[in-house]
This record gives C-alpha cells, structure tokens and sequence, in this order.
C-alpha cells in the first residue's frame, strides 16, 4: 500500500510511495516510446488475431481471413515434396536395379526412400536396421530363407509369405509330432541331431538315431547336412541364426508342431518404386547377396 | 459522506501532483561540438573502425583456384569461414566459443582497468551515433542553432536541412547493411548482383534489415540504447572498483562551483558552472554528479571543461581520467598511485592468458584429416550365420586439404576383423581403400565383423585407424564394437 510519495535527498527523484522495512522504491519512469512500443505489439496482436485462426467456437472455431490452417501447410508441403519426386521415382520404377545404382544421385534418393518406407511399414516386425526380433528374420544378418538378391527380395516384399497372395512365397512344414509322424522320443533323437549342425550339442552323445530320423524326414527339404534349400523356402538350419530361436526345446517345438509365420504382400499398398527403393534398402542392410 | 482519510487524501494530491509522471517524455539531448585532444582521439578511433569496417570484405586474398578470394568471408552457403591463411568448417565453431570467450574477459579486464572504454569508444552504436551527429552538425548546425530551429514554427530552412540529413543517414546506413552483407558473399559479385536485380531475396532482405536499424538507432535512439536497451550499463557495476580509471569530475578541486563575478567575493573551487560537460554530453548527462548508468567514459566532456579552464586561466584537467580512490586521497592532499595490477585485474588477466594459450595451441596442432565414427544405434549387433558378429558404423572422414585424397581405414582391438563398405562395393577385408574429394567430408557407411573376445556387459573398445595414403598422416577414433550381453 503506497503511503507517502517524497523527493529522495541522494537522487532528487520521487519515491512511488512504497516502503518495505524501511525500503522505499524510486520512482524511475520508463520513457514514453517505450511504451508506444508495448502499444504497437498490441495493435500487431489485434492484426494477428483477425488474420489468423484465433477465436475458438463450439463447434469450430474463426478461421481469420486469410485462412491459414497448418493442417493445409502440411499437406500443401507434403504435395509439393511428393512432386519434386515424382520424377525420381519415375526413374526408380522405371530402371533396373543395375541402372540405378550406377546413378549416385538415384541411388541415394533411392536409399532414403527406402529406409523412409522401411521405418514406416517394415520396422514394427524386422527392427530398426533390420536386426530382427523372435519369430521375425533379422535381414541384416544374411540368412535368407527365400532368397537374398535384389529380386528374390523384391518378390518377397511384393507378394509376401504365406500372405494368401495367390504369387505369394508358400512352405508348409509337416507337424511331425501333432499328427504323429514321430513319436515323442523320435522327435527327442532328431532335435539332438540338429542341435550338432550349428555345435551346441551335448559332447560325446550318440545322435546315430536322430541322424537316420533326420535323413528319412527331414533331409528331404532341409538337405543332408542342413544347409536348406531357398527353392522351398527350408531354412538353413547349420547356421547361429535361426528363426524361432536356437535351444534344444526351440527345436523340439518346431517340430512337433511348427510355427511358420506370414508376411503380407505389400503390392497392395506400396507402389512400385517404393518397393523398389524397399529392396535397395534392405539389400544395403549387410546381407545383401 | 466522505471516509477518505487524512493520509489518504494527502497521497491524492501528491499524485495529482506528479500529474503523469508514469512514463517520462524522452528529453533531447542535443550535443554542443568539442575540439581538443580526447575528441581527436575519438575520431582516429573511429576512421579506423568504420574504416576496417566497410573496407575489409573488398581485401582479396588469393587462395588457389575455385577458392572464394576474398579475405574475410563467412560463407553460409558453402559452411566455410575464411580469415585470411585460417579456414573454419563448421565443426571449428568452438574456436568462435574461444573467441568469444577472449572476447569477454579482454572486455572485462579493459573496463576493470579503464572503465567503460569500450562503450564510449568502439561499441558500434557509440561509433555510428558519432558519425550521425557529425553529419547532423555539418547540416543542421551546432547544438544552439539547432535548439533555436527546433524551437521555431516548422520553416522552409528547416524543411530541406532535416531533409538531407535523414537522407544523409538513410545512404549511410543502406551502406552499412550493405557492407554487413559482404562480409558473407562475394563482396563484388554481390555488389553487382544487388544493383542487377538478381541476388538473392536474403540480401535484399538482411541489406534493409541492418539499413533499417542503422537508420533508426544511430540517428533516432541513440542515448536510449544505452540507458534503456542494452544491459552492458547494468552490469559494468560488477567489474568496476575504486581502482578504476574513469571520467571523473574532481569535486575537492571544482566545488563550490560558482559562476561569473560572485566567484571572486567568496572562496570558491575551480568550477565555474558553465555547463560546458553538460552540453557536451552525448548522452546528456552531468559528469559532476559523479559515476553513473548513463555515463559512457567517452571524455568528451574533458575537453569541454579543458578549453573553459583555459580560457578563464585555471589548470586544465579539472575533470579528468582517474580513479576514486586517488581522487579521495587527492581531496585529503594525499598522493597515491593508480593500482593497475590487482587481483581483480591479475584474475582477468590469467584467465585471459589461459584462454589464449589454450586457442592457440589448438588453432596451431589443427589436423588437416578428421575422423569420426558414429555407432549404429539399431540394430547393435547382428549375428552371422558362421557365428561370427558385426556392427554397423558411419564413418565420416573430413579432408582439409584442396586435393582430392586416399585414405586407410583399419581397426584394432577386434579379433579376426574384416570391413566392408556395401555401397562402393569395398571388401571385406581387414584395410579399407576410402577416397575423399578435397575441401569435403566423405560419409561412409562401414560394417566390421568379427570374433570379439573381450566383451564385458555386451562391448569393447575397437580403435578405427585412418591413414592419409599419401602423407601418412594417422588419427585414430576409439569407438565400441557391441555383441550380446
């Protein structure tokens, strides 16, 4: 509460009649443009609010005159991004792998599209990178059930596993243990044979009996030594990377009642440029053949 | 029926009163013209700014071919700064930190010592002002006739003189932003491109940008800056002490200030109340009533009172450099000396030293060759079907040299290591082959697979070295090589 306004002795300026213990606060006017300044901001604010969306209604809200929306921005910068690569990715759709890469410039845009698109739609299942998650390939690792080359992965991407795409990658493995085309300890014999083809097996057990097993049902798709076969789509199973894990109860699971997992065909909602890109990208990942 | 105290209706009146003492109308200061040694001073000082100033972006230096020639040049668009022999990219910008950093404590120590030297002599705004009142005498007059014209009905006189001096201010300051913007273009091609219509929309823009500014504060706001604006006022208080050398008014010697014949009846001080310093002031101060905000130690005013004391045959000097302890000895007829090493000034001064000791030193062992190495951050690791891991990285190797350069990459630290580059096609192998183009940096992404030995909690260290093919030079980048936990 302002009590008595008085000249202060050092400074001959006024007090503004506040006093705190003792304290007394001078009175050291702003200069006047300052404040016109303060003014101008505020006629700059009333422009602001009558061109600009400012006052919010029920059921929507005053759009200012010049109608600005950063929804329309966004969608005005996304047309525009797309139309300055319409003709990349004419390019891209229209040359071949080979072709592309000898053009550094398309390569790169290449790249960048398809590390976009990779992030987009193949991450939540392959990982960033292509590093893989249980039950989904790692691509980055090189050990490809159908196939590695540019084409191979852009026919997966297209048209997908087990995707009921009628072009679709298709393998079913037989469920040896659910029908009952092993016994019980059959499938024990044939999981400690395999559980040898990649060197965690138990030293000094004779896996004779699972080998046979093996050769009888198995060798068929998953060859001699396992080493796979792309053509139906067998994994390799002599490898350190494997699909659903690689401990013996893995295996035995497996086989007694295999997962086999789906990839959709992206031709349905993916242009062909895109996937494309998508195959250069993945290709790039480091398992690329 | 009225309830308003005795207190109350006290403070009405007083506020009635002060009227409308909210906000203070801008008094003009109207600066009278000096001569004498400290304004010589003054005006060298700025010939020689304004002169480095608008001359500096036209010095050429020549630094081969396709190479911008010109001495100074912050190129933006090219992320290069060019200072004469020195070339910055743009992960040198902690040499603008050391530079900025030098900047402040020379700052500091200079006005521990000298007081605010800087604001009245070289701070722009102070330099630009000056320049613009100098013009404003030239065309309007000095400050009597200037206060008479202002004064007067609005005349024809008045008309064309205000005219061609805010036409005088506007071309100077159209060619102060100009300047401003070729100290980041090509200072003759951005000359030529202005006046053919064809630079870019950003010089037109930033060249009435900074004309603008110049305009309105060197001849519009002026003082106010200082005193309303800038916080260099506020925080002087901090560096200054009783040891520093500022504009002084000696009171011991001046007071009591009389003026004219009464002098001679009583016993008086040297002062004779001229006014001299007050309407010298640019910033419309009275230097008598001791340090203040608003005083800018540009000693304009000593030459004021120096030509009145000589005029009426007393000392020179009366207001004068010093500092407030010598000034309380001097009134008690004491001598002392002026301290200019003490710890405040000895702080400044090893803080300055170490900061320029430790710029220099890294501006001297500068490497040519610059290498970092970036992790994936997705996926880790990846597991090869032989058992073996690799890791992604991105390796960027800066080339500073103008020529186009083959670089070895090689690590260490990782059992049975082989590198492969997938977009050139390169390995694996366990030395790499990288070509950079000169004066650019070559991005690189690099896999290195192998059988790390050493993991603990899912890494170790691995040493990326490169090696300049042709002059050997070797930097090593200790990054990580991860695997499973």
């Amino acid at each position: 509460m302002p009590t008595k306004i008085e000249k202060d002795i050092v400074t001959g300026q006024e007090t503004t009649g506040h006093e705190w213990d003792g304290l007394k606060e001078l009175n050291t006017p702003l200069p006047k443009w300052w404040v016109y300044v303060l003014y101008a901001t505020i006629v700059w604010s009333a422009v602001w609010f009558v061109l600009y969306p400012s006052v919010p209604g029920i059921t929507g809200y005053f759009h200012g005159v010049l109608g600005y929306s950063q929804r329309t921005a966004v969608d005005d910068a996304v047309n525009a991004v797309a139309a300055q690569r319409a003709g990349t990715m004419d390019r891209i759709k229209a040359l071949s792998f080979a072709d592309i890469r000898k053009d550094p410039q398309l390569a790169a845009a290449a790249d960048t599209a398809g590390r976009i698109a990779f992030a987009n739609n193949c991450q939540p299942c392959h990982g960033a990178g292509g590093g893989g998650r249980p039950g989904y390939p790692a691509l980055a690792a090189g050990a490809w059930i159908w196939g590695g080359t540019l084409e191979d992965i852009r026919q997966t991407i297209t048209y997908g596993i087990r995707s009921g795409d009628e072009k679709a990658r298709d393998s079913q493995m037989p469920r040896f243990g659910l029908d009952g085309v092993l016994k019980p300890d059959e499938i024990q014999q044939v999981a400690d044979y395999v559980m040898t083809l990649f060197g965690d097996a138990q030293p000094g057990k004779d896996v004779s009996a699972g080998q046979k097993l093996f050769a009888e049902n198995c060798a068929i798709c998953h060859g001699e030594a396992g080493q796979g076969d792309r053509e139906k789509g067998a994994p390799r199973l002599a490898s350190r990377v494997h699909l659903y894990s690689d401990n013996r109860a893995a295996v035995v699971a497996q086989i007694t009642s295999p997962r086999m997992g789906v990839m959709p065909a992206w031709h349905t909602r993916l242009d062909d440029a895109t996937i494309k890109s998508l195959a250069l990208y993945v290709h790039s990942l480091g398992g690329g053949e | 029926m009225s309830r308003i105290s005795k207190a109350d209706r006290q403070l009405q009146l007083q506020r009635e009163e002060a009227g409308d003492h909210l906000y203070a109308n801008r008094v003009r200061v109207y600066p009278k013209s000096v001569h004498g040694p400290v304004r010589r001073f003054k005006w060298a000082v700025l010939i020689v700014c304004l002169g480095i100033y608008y001359l500096l972006p036209w010095l050429r230096w020549h630094r081969g071919v396709n190479q911008p020639d010109q001495a100074v040049l912050l190129s933006i668009w090219h992320e290069r700064f060019y200072f004469f022999n020195l070339e910055f990219w743009p992960q040198d910008i902690y040499y603008l930190t050391g530079l900025l950093i030098m900047a402040a404590i020379t700052l500091f120590l200079v006005t521990s010592v000298l007081g605010r030297v800087w604001c009245g002599y070289t701070c722009p705004q102070t330099v630009w002002t000056d320049l613009f009142m100098w013009i404003e005498r030239r065309i309007e007059g000095d400050r009597n006739e200037r206060m008479k014209r202002d004064a007067e009905p609005l005349s024809f006189d008045a008309i064309w003189r205000k005219g061609l001096k805010h036409a005088a201010w506007l071309g100077i300051a159209f060619w102060t932003g100009g300047a401003w913007i070729m100290y980041y273009v090509d200072a003759p091609t951005v000359t030529m491109e202005f006046w053919a219509g064809t630079a870019s929309s950003e010089v037109y823009f930033f060249t009435f940008l900074f004309t603008a500014t110049t305009y309105l504060l060197a001849g519009w706001a002026r003082e106010q800056v200082c005193t309303y604006m800038c916080p260099w006022p506020r925080f002087q208080s901090a560096m200054l002490d009783e040891q520093s050398v500022t504009v002084t008014y000696q009171g011991w010697r001046g007071e009591p200030r009389m003026r004219g014949r009464r002098h001679e009846e009583a016993p008086a001080g040297d002062c004779v109340d001229c006014g001299a310093c007050v309407t010298a002031c640019p910033t419309g101060i009275d230097i008598r009533d001791g340090i203040q905000l608003e005083c800018i130690n540009c000693g304009l005013c000593i030459d004021a009172c120096n030509h009145v004391m000589e005029r009426t045959g007393r000392p020179k000097w009366l207001i004068t450099w010093d500092t407030l302890a010598d000034q309380a000895a001097k009134a008690q007829g004491r001598q002392t000396t002026i301290h200019l090493l003490r710890p405040r000034t000895l702080i400044y001064m090893s803080a300055l030293f170490v900061a320029v000791a430790v710029m220099t030193v890294a501006l001297a062992m500068r490497s040519s060759v610059g290498l970092s190495v970036l992790h994936d951050r997705a996926p880790l690791f990846v597991r090869l079907p032989d058992g073996d891991l690799r890791n992604g990285y991105t390796v960027k190797i800066v080339n500073k040299s103008p020529d186009i350069a083959l670089f070895e990459l090689r690590t260490e630290h990782l059992n049975a290591a082989s590198l492969a580059e997938a977009d050139e096609g390169l390995g694996p192998a366990s030395r790499l082959g990288l070509m950079v183009k000169g004066d650019s940096v070559g991005t690189f992404r690099i896999t290195v697979a192998g059988d790390p030995e050493h993991l603990v909690n899912g890494s170790q260290d691995i040493d990326f070295i490169l090696r300049n093919a042709d002059t050997g030079e070797q930097t090593v980048y200790r990054s990580l090589f991860m695997g499973p936990r």
